[in-house]
């Protein structure tokens, strides 16, 4: 077993030797191929931990939102329908939510207004996330000018400021009385933007929805799960969009490498000859091959994704984020919680290792299955 | 001894451009002894090394082994004698690895790497361990002068220290018989001299070596034991025997 060892030990240490020889060759190669893995692995691990992200926060989402629909377009949906959900077997909760966007001629940005189940403000105060602080120039205390869909000044006192490690999700956020919300937007008493369902046994979900449209023909009910596999779909739309875009570079790279790996040149050809000619067995030139191979490729993907776990969770992705974080006036800067997909990362190992290993292997062999003999004739 | 038996060698066997390259060879190695192989360019000689030492395999004949250690046998059946010529590839490969050293005409170095492990490359594929062999290519480079040139690349290297690297290479594993081909034809005269005093060393420690050259210098020397003359891939009869 160790002899074995002592074996492959000695090939390996060739090898490396082997792969000095051609110093700018091999790092230049491992510089483009190292970049490569890093910009794919910084899309998957980005686009994960931004789904993990959605997906903790939906964990505390109702079970169901319903809202209202008239000519197809969300509508305010009346108190009373409330009252009649609450009466359907099964449903535990169902809380109207007022919440809305308003738009800041002045300072060019949309904020997200909401008014929370329970009182947390006074009428006249606010809380805002740290963005809206920031773009506002506003601190604890101070005022901030609104205008009212009448276009009515309305001055609102900031009580509050989130801070910044919510930025996430409480970046372009304003909380407010529910006496200011109507306010700002003229809305009709006893009317709320949705209702938040909760429902006793997740498994009757389907049922309590049916029985809801059955009731209110106009309500649209959108489960948990629906809400979800959009995020999803939203977040793995934007890294698929990214990595189109970066195709053509990844292309060019592929063909780069299987030129590379697959062309063996007179000189290595010669090389094998002689390495038959005194002892070595084609095995052995195999697992040459094989470990050049393998040192190449394995220290790109090890390289590429070392370098894109720092880029995306110590550095917020900053290369991809506005491609990645969607558009907004409000950036919001945060950091994502490390986590890698087991699934992700051996893609990317069968995606970039396998390939130019079995590319470098396959025309050693034909050169390696040539007659020893040839080397006595050079 | 080592005893080729009615050994033909043709290339392109059934198309159009078939010749052969060694016709009819039967010969008797002794053990220990320097052979040299003599004749012109063409005449077969390097055919009938790379047949002798396991780089391709014979038309038909029979090579056999019989006295000459080999790694994979144990000393007894080396003793009686085995035939090389029907054995599968991966032991062919072992006799070439652990029972001949070569000695190429060109040299057959790999450029790019050191002179040093140019020297360990047929150790490199063994179970021994690396700083074993490293020691030994050492003190082979230190036994030919060439201590200083370990780590330099082959390409800086002379004529005459390629050729003594190539020989160090050869003898790494200690082989039992070294085969050298054409070895002087890129040396000057007292370079050629200086080979053939490194063969009488050879033939000290016992080893039997084997020589195809077309050099007076090389089969005209006292030290041959016996001067093979071949053309067009026969054995003249009456062959020197000094």
């Amino acid at each position: 077993m160790n002899f074995s060892l002592n074996r492959h030990r000695n090939i390996i240490d060739f090898s490396l030797s082997s792969l000095l020889r051609r110093k700018m060759k091999n790092f230049s190669l491992l510089a483009v191929y190292t970049l490569i893995v890093f910009v794919i692995a910084s899309l998957l691990f980005f686009v994960h931990a931004l789904k993990r992200e959605a997906a903790l926060l939906l964990a505390d989402a109702p079970d169901m939102v319903v809202q209202r629909l008239m000519a197809g377009r969300h509508e305010l949906i009346p108190d009373s329908y409330a009252g009649k959900i609450r009466t359907i077997p099964g449903v535990r909760t169902v809380t109207p939510r007022l919440w809305g966007y308003y738009y800041d001629p002045v300072f060019g940005a949309n904020y997200t207004l909401i008014v929370p189940p329970t009182p947390t403000v006074e009428p006249g105060s606010i809380l805002v996330g740290a963005e809206v602080s920031r773009n506002q120039r506003v601190r604890v205390g101070e005022m901030v000018a609104f205008r009212t869909s009448d276009h009515i000044p309305l001055l609102l006192t900031v009580k509050g400021i989130y801070p910044s490690a919510s930025n996430l999700v409480a970046a372009d956020l304003i909380v407010m009385a529910s006496e200011d919300f109507q306010a700002m937007f003229n809305l009709p008493k006893a009317h709320a933007t949705d209702l938040a369902v909760t429902v006793a046994n997740p498994r009757e979900l389907s049922t309590v929805a049916a029985k809801i449209v059955e009731a209110f023909p106009d309500a649209r009910p959108i489960l948990k799960s629906e809400m979800l596999r959009t995020y999803d779909s939203i977040f793995d739309w934007r890294g698929g969009m990214m990595v189109v875009i970066l195709s053509a570079a990844v292309l060019s790279f592929v063909i780069f490498a299987w030129d590379k790996a697959t062309g063996l040149s007179a000189e290595e050809r010669r090389e094998i000859g002689i390495l038959k000619s005194i002892g070595w067995e084609t095995a052995d030139v195999l697992y040459l091959k094989f470990w050049e191979g393998i040192v190449i490729s394995l220290s790109a993907f090890l390289l590429g994704g070392l370098l894109a776990y720092g880029h995306v969770f110590f550095f917020s992705a900053s290369l991809f984020e506005h491609a990645l974080k969607g558009w907004a006036v409000l950036y919001p800067k945060f950091k994502l919680v490390p986590t890698i997909d087991g699934y992700n990362l051996a893609v990317l190992f069968f995606l970039t290792v396998l390939p130019y290993t079995t590319a470098t292997i396959v025309p050693a062999w034909l050169a390696a299955t040539a007659d020893p003999d040839a080397a006595m004739r050079s | 001894m080592i005893e080729l038996s009615q050994v033909s060698k043709s290339f392109n066997v059934g198309k159009s451009n078939q010749f052969t390259a060694v016709e009819d060879i039967s010969l008797t190695i002794e053990a220990g002894q320097l052979t040299i192989f003599k004749g012109p360019s063409g005449s077969g000689k390097t055919t009938l090394l790379s047949l002798i030492g396991c780089m391709s395999r014979p038309t038909s004949g029979r090579i056999g082994l019989r006295g000459i250690r080999t790694a994979f046998l144990p000393a007894e059946a080396s003793q009686e004698g085995f035939d090389i010529s029907s054995l599968p590839e991966r032991f062919l490969t072992e006799i070439r690895r652990s029972t001949f050293g070569f000695i190429f005409q060109q040299f057959n170095l790999v450029r790019g790497i050191s002179a040093l492990e140019n020297v360990m490359l047929p150790a490199y594929p063994t179970t021994e361990i690396h700083a074993a062999f490293q020691a030994r290519a050492r003190e082979l480079l230190r036994l030919f002068g060439l201590s200083r040139h370990a780590a330099s690349r082959v390409e800086w290297l002379s004529g005459g220290e390629l050729q003594r690297v190539a020989i160090a290479r050869a003898l790494i594993n200690d082989p039992a018989v070294i085969i050298a081909d054409e070895p002087t034809a890129h040396l000057d005269s007292k370079l050629s001299r200086e080979f053939m005093e490194i063969v009488a060393t050879f033939k000290a420690q016992g080893k039997t070596v084997l020589i195809a050259s077309h050099d007076p210098i090389a089969y005209d020397s006292h030290l041959a034991d016996r001067v093979v003359e071949m053309r067009d891939g026969r054995i003249i009869p009456g062959g020197q025997q000094p």
